[in-house]
């Protein structure tokens, strides 16, 4: 008996709210979600992220706000009537179920007839490629099956949206790419929606269509994977999404230009917000290279090999830390010069937050 | 057997998981053979050289007094009920205590009848439920009965004796092997539309099935060996005549040690057949571990 049908247009977060006694886990979240839409939900560990895909779930009801889908308020249903598909982190699979009882439990639930039952626990066989694994138990399989019978069972009921809490993080790292390309794949095929829960900034810009990054609790930008890659909103964003070299710095505006000192250097740079006075110059280590006629010199501390060049951290005479990259060999305690160009220095007014 | 090129004797033995450590075994082996397979031994070999007649001549003598081989029936009616009941109630009590976060509270209160003993146990219900008990003056009081019922000396008092000394033991069991079961996977049954009572029986008791046949035998061996909540709380000569009265008639009554060994190993050999059978049972469902993920 699924409540919620399959068609929806938007599924709408109101300022949705949940305190742990004293302490708010998620503080007035708002988000729209168009059908079909794959979302992610990214942040650190702690940034309520789980705990946000638990109150969509139902499974923690919020303290505060309103869900609704479409015109529906859902809220205030339990999750066995939200009919929401759900992928847990450590799978949950029933460990005296074979995969084929696992897929076919939400359409037991539903009382759905044998046979309809049995063609469509095949065609989610199929669809994850575990035809051969049917009448295992999931003792029996490796972590990256699991996880495909995992999210079979999840959309073998055709849920209106699919909710995954970091299905890939108990997954060694080739695995995890392999199983990234089924979930994008296999979202695409049944147009459902996707809210997808992680921590790791790779596995958001390359599945989702928005990005929604948390940090305590609160929103800090929603954007599509080029426009958080590209510019942060927030310099705290910033350094989530790969800007390592956080620079306290002095922004001055010259003309139409903002220029921001760099270990004596001067350097144009481009402003996210109007900005003048004490600032923060976030720029990524792929975009500070050492070039011979770089601006700031420094001195190498470390670096390492990563195959098709060299990435380190160098250290100015007046002791900022600049992460780096080269194309030729840098080795410690040798001098060199690094330059970044100003559309990849972003300026971050220091008070703002 | 030692040839060269093969590994030393102490190697090979701590191949096999025996070294230094496996020595610490010992006394509790040597505890085990002086307190429990001697006595059990001799009492076998005993029981096998009765006063008079064959050696089986105790056996032949229990089954053929009804006034002896009825204990066993009389004893399976109280030990199987109380054992059942336990396990029944314990479930659900165990289910609802696994989300209180004051647990030990709780687990606290109920292990104390336990470490009471049961004769303590005993009398106290002796006065508690007794015809001037607070049960029937409660009862008369309120109008509820116009006379008091009679709770002890007979059948319910060793019952109710066994469910309350029996509870907490049982209880305890049943919410380590609840405990034991991943709280993602009722979530999991949760979000695939399964209300409570389908998960309960979907995926709670079946991952639940092994542990509660192993609470039901040891629940059911303590049951069917009462003796004190039987001589104090029921009938002795009568309806809750239980095996364990017979055996100690015939070795301080009768000072007959053979009989009394004989009974004793009539009524070993039938929580044995009861143990047996449910853990037989036991292999029939899921034995796995009991959570979803990867361990």
């Amino acid at each position: 008996m699924t409540l919620v049908s399959h068609a929806f247009r938007s599924l709408r977060l109101e300022g949705i709210t949940r305190e742990f006694g004293a302490m708010r886990a998620l503080s007035d979240v708002s988000l729209t979600v168009q059908r079909g839409e794959f979302i992610a939900l990214l942040g650190p560990s702690g940034c309520g992220k789980s705990t946000a895909l638990n109150c969509l779930a139902g499974l923690l009801p919020l303290t505060g706000g309103a869900i609704w889908l479409d015109e529906k308020r859902i809220d205030e249903l339990d999750p066995e009537d939200r009919g929401f598909g759900m992928v847990f982190q450590n799978y949950a699979l029933f460990p005296h179920m074979s995969v084929r009882k696992n897929i076919g439990f939400g359409l037991v639930s539903q009382r759905r007839p044998k046979d309809e039952i049995a063609r469509r626990v095949n065609e989610a066989l199929a669809l994850v490629r575990l035809q051969d694994q049917a009448d295992k138990l999931p003792g029996q399989l490796s972590g990256g099956q699991q996880q495909r019978v995992a999210i079979a069972r999840a959309i073998v009921v055709e849920p209106p949206l699919v909710l995954m809490d970091e299905p890939l993080s108990n997954l060694d790292a080739k695995l995890r790419l392999e199983m990234r390309g089924e979930i994008r794949r296999i979202h695409n095929l049944l147009g459902c929606s996707t809210i997808y829960v992680t921590h790791d900034q790779d596995e958001a810009l390359s599945l989702a269509d928005r990005i929604v990054v948390l940090r305590d609790g609160r929103v800090r930008q929603i954007g599509t994977p080029e426009e958080l890659y590209a510019r942060p909103a927030h310099a705290d964003v910033a350094e989530f999404m790969g800007y390592r070299n956080q620079i306290t710095t002095q922004a001055e505006a010259v003309g139409d230009q903002v220029m921001v000192t760099i270990a004596g250097a001067r350097l144009p740079a481009s402003p996210i917000h109007p900005v003048s006075g004490p600032a923060v110059a976030a720029i990524r280590p792929e975009d500070v290279a050492a070039v011979a006629d770089g601006p700031i010199m420094a001195t190498v501390e470390a670096a390492e090999y990563r195959g098709r060049d060299f990435y380190g951290l160098a250290r100015t005479a007046d002791g900022v830390g600049l992460y780096f990259h080269a194309d030729s060999r840098v080795s410690a305690g040798q001098d060199i010069r690094l330059a970044a160009p100003a559309d990849r220095i972003l300026v971050y007014g220091r008070d703002a937050g | 057997m030692s040839s060269a090129g093969m590994p030393s004797l102490r190697l090979r033995l701590r191949n096999r998981g025996l070294d230094g450590v496996t020595l610490l075994v010992l006394p509790c082996v040597l505890f085990v053979v002086a307190l429990f397979v001697y006595p059990f031994l001799y009492g076998l070999v005993l029981s096998f050289q009765p006063k008079d007649g064959g050696p089986l001549a105790n056996y032949r003598a229990f089954f053929a007094d009804p006034y002896l081989y009825d204990t066993i029936g009389k004893t399976l009616l109280i030990a199987v009920p109380a054992t059942l009941l336990n396990v029944v109630l314990s479930v659900p009590v165990a289910m609802r205590v696994r989300l209180m976060r004051h647990q030990k509270i709780l687990t606290t209160i109920l292990v104390i009848p336990i470490t009471l003993g049961t004769v303590l146990v005993a009398e106290g219900l002796l006065t508690y439920l007794g015809p001037r008990g607070w049960v029937n003056r409660f009862l008369v009081d309120f109008g509820l009965i116009s006379a008091p019922i009679r709770l002890v000396h007979n059948y319910w008092g060793v019952m109710l004796s066994l469910v309350i000394s029996g509870f907490p033991f049982t209880f305890l069991l049943t919410l380590s092997y609840v405990s034991g079961i991943d709280p993602a996977l009722e979530n999991a049954g949760r979000m695939l539309g399964a209300r409570a009572t389908a998960r309960f029986y979907r995926i709670i008791l079946p991952l639940l099935a092994p542990g509660l046949a192993i609470t039901l035998a040891l629940s059911f061996v303590q049951a069917f060996s009462v003796f004190p909540s039987a001589v104090l709380l029921g009938a002795p000569a009568g309806p809750t005549r239980v095996i364990s009265i017979a055996a100690y008639q015939a070795a301080f009554e009768q000072y007959d040690y053979s009989l009394a060994s004989a009974i004793a190993m009539i009524m070993a050999l039938v929580q044995i057949v009861i143990v047996v059978g449910l853990l037989a049972a036991r292999g029939l469902v899921f034995r796995g571990p009991a959570s979803g993920g990867k361990g």
